[in-house]
């Protein structure tokens, strides 16, 4: 179902990548790749480490073990929870953090991102005063203002309405469309099947899948997605 | 760093409330701790119960006192209620509409006069262990002036008594007057007479009470000294040790001011800080892929800077303001400068560091509330008013965190007042860096 077609760059590889905090292994030796223009999907139950792991690829925290190489240029990134000032505008908002990653015209990106977010109409409204969805809406167009090569959203659509998240996936795959590599997490894992060419399934830190969605219908015994994926992880977690 | 100095200015300027309620209180939590320090007690209500004749006198080795003398003083330390009897007196007390009850008797005069029998008033009072306490300090303290004004009363009479004896002078007897010989006058006389007598016992006799009257006169001239000591004892002499002498008025300036800047700095270094935790900002701004946008460092200097500059202005209005209702020396204006800014910067690595400790905004602004109260009056404490090991501990404290270095700096800055700027601002400089390590720490321990 996926929308997009990857070019054979890769821009993200991540090798061996662990992360302890303390007794826990959060992850454990994680190793893949995503190349431009391709979606990818992180998907696994609460608690398997993929916020954990996306907040690495981001930079935000540091790997115990591992390499992550990045492109050059700057990775989005878009967290959970919307990283927002409430007090200021949406405009203001994008304005500010344009201007701190030094883009080279801030006004026209603030007015392309709030095409490309819907949010025109909402430009001068106080984010406090924005709906969830508006919000995340923001938060995305955040993460997209240096016009990164490789995005990462954390669980972006959890917030959203069903049209709301329509919208936010036709963004999404229109970013990939131009050669945009987006790796997200999701809990909604129809998403996963729906949008992403691949999916990665994590469970209590490993790296359990890497392949197309199609792959793990397959090897979850067929069926739906969402089935094949449960009948994949309780079949993994009593070997 | 620029755009986040904006950001927040900016968000200040939209929380109007926050920023008037940041600002009117502790000016005015400092403008009431500087009255309280200031303004001596108000004169506690005391009922007295005077049943002295009106105009009675003390009557002393023929010189009469008035009794009004001694009552004046009694009762200049106290807003006086009177009442006719006893019993009306402790109704009083007992309603609480007089601290305290001050009975006279009718016989106090003659107890006085008598000179061998001590005379005594009544105090009753009530309350509790607090008002007490205060009423039984006032009335003693009271007593205790009364009663030096009347000793000197008497011990002038009888100084001018024993001057008459020692060198003579005019005296009533029985209605009429008569110049009597002082006995200084009587030794050197007898001598005189004693010398022109043939030798003899009558010569003999002269010479021996010539020698017991300069005996008596050389005594009777010590008895003055004696008297002026038992009178009062002890007098004070008082000198400072170190720097110069504070008026309290000009102190309690400086304490309201520190206290001020004190609480803005702390609660908006605080905030600033628990409000990017709270908006989950602080990822955004400091992750690493390729190059932060701004640093962990230049993220807590940024916020300490704004407290810091914000409370330093209100401050320093502050001082100008009280200034023209209380002497400040304003050629030491550069002075206050430095005090301020070292201050300011103390307080402010210690709000960042509150701030890195708490997740949201209002825990941050109740932790800075419940640490900088009790530090402002640790430092208050006077050093003697409570056991030692407690000072200790108290001073331990008090020197770890920023207040009482900020108060010696602004009191050095303000009073010239010991130990001098220098010392605390070399202080402050310690406090900051130790804050600020703890702040850059807690910060990385929040993420």
């Amino acid at each position: 179902m996926s929308a997009t077609v990857a070019s054979q760059e890769t821009v993200l590889r991540v090798h061996g990548l662990g992360k302890r905090y303390g007794a826990r292994q959060a992850l454990s030796d994680l190793s893949f790749s995503a190349c431009a223009g391709e979606l990818v999907a992180v998907i696994g139950p609460n608690g398997a480490g993929k916020t954990t792991l996306l907040s690495i690829l981001a930079g935000v925290q540091a790997p115990s073990v591992g390499s992550v190489s990045r492109p050059a240029g700057e990775v989005g990134w878009v967290p959970q929870q919307s990283a927002l000032y409430s007090k200021l505008s949406v405009v203001e908002n994008l304005r500010l953090f344009a201007r701190l990653e030094k883009v080279p015209d801030v006004d026209a990106v603030v007015m392309r991102m709030l095409d490309q977010t819907g949010l025109a109409d909402r430009g001068g409204e106080r984010v406090e005063r924005l709906s969830g969805g508006n919000r995340q809406r923001v938060n995305v167009a955040l993460g997209l203002l240096a016009d990164p090569p490789v995005i990462l959203l954390d669980e972006p659509s959890s917030s959203l309405d069903p049209a709301q998240r329509e919208r936010l996936w036709l963004l999404v795959q229109g970013l990939a469309g131009q050669g945009t590599s987006v790796v997200f997490s999701t809990h909604i894992v129809a998403e996963a099947a729906r949008y992403a060419g691949r999916v990665l399934v994590l469970d209590q830190g490993r790296l359990l899948f890497d392949g197309a969605p199609a792959e793990l219908v397959r090897v979850g015994g067929g069926g739906d997605f969402e089935r094949a994926f449960v009948s994949f992880l309780r079949d993994r977690s009593e070997r | 760093m620029r755009w986040l100095l904006v950001k927040d200015l900016l968000i200040l300027r939209r929380s109007r409330l926050l920023v008037a309620l940041l600002i009117v209180y502790p000016v005015a939590i400092a403008l009431l701790i500087g009255f309280a320090i200031s303004r001596s007690p108000s004169k506690p209500r005391v009922a007295v119960v005077d049943r002295t004749p009106p105009g009675e006198t003390i009557t002393l080795g023929g010189t009469r006192i008035g009794l009004a003398e001694y009552t004046d003083r009694l009762f200049s330390q106290v807003h006086v209620v009177r009442v006719p009897t006893r019993s009306a007196a402790a109704s009083k007390v007992a309603s609480g509409d007089v601290l305290a009850a001050i009975v006279i008797p009718s016989d106090i005069v003659s107890k006085i006069s008598s000179g061998i029998n001590q005379a005594h008033v009544e105090v009753i009072y009530n309350g509790d262990a607090l008002q007490q306490s205060f009423v039984r300090s006032t009335i003693d303290s009271t007593l205790a002036q009364a009663n030096l004004a009347l000793s000197q009363q008497i011990k002038s009479v009888a100084v001018r008594d024993i001057d008459l004896l020692l060198r003579g002078g005019p005296l009533g007897v029985l209605g009429s007057t008569q110049n009597i010989v002082g006995l200084s006058h009587i030794a050197p006389a007898l001598t005189g007479i004693a010398g022109r007598q043939p030798q003899g016992a009558d010569r003999a006799t002269l010479v021996r009470v010539a020698g017991f009257a300069a005996f008596a006169a050389r005594n009777l001239g010590i008895a003055k000294d004696v008297l002026t000591t038992v009178s009062q004892p002890i007098a004070v002499n008082s000198t400072l040790l170190r720097g110069k002498r504070t008026p309290l008025d000009t102190y309690a300036v400086v304490v309201a001011v520190s206290i001020s800047l004190m609480f803005i700095c702390v609660l908006l270094a605080a905030g600033g800080i628990a409000l990017e935790r709270e908006e989950h900002t602080i990822a955004r701004l400091v992750r690493g892929v390729g190059g932060a946008l701004v640093t962990r460092t230049g993220l807590l200097a940024e916020k300490a800077l704004l407290a810091a500059g914000c409370a330093f202005v209100v401050a320093f209005a502050m001082l100008l303001g009280v200034s023209a209702f209380v002497s400040l020396d304003l050629s030491r204006i550069g002075l206050w400068v430095v005090a301020l800014v070292f201050a300011a910067l103390g307080f402010a690595a210690l709000g960042i560091a509150i701030g890195a400790l708490a997740r949201e905004v209002r825990a941050a602004s109740l932790l800075a509330f419940l640490l900088s109260l009790p530090l402002a009056f640790l430092a208050l404490v006077p050093s003697g008013s409570v056991a030692r090991g407690l000072y200790d501990v108290i001073g331990a404290v008090s020197f770890v965190f920023p207040y009482k270095a900020a108060l010696q700096a602004l009191d050095a800055a303000v009073n010239g007042a010991s130990p001098g700027l220098g010392a605390a601002v070399a202080h402050l400089l310690g406090a900051t860096l130790l804050f600020a390590a703890l702040a850059r720490l807690g910060l990385r321990r929040a993420e």
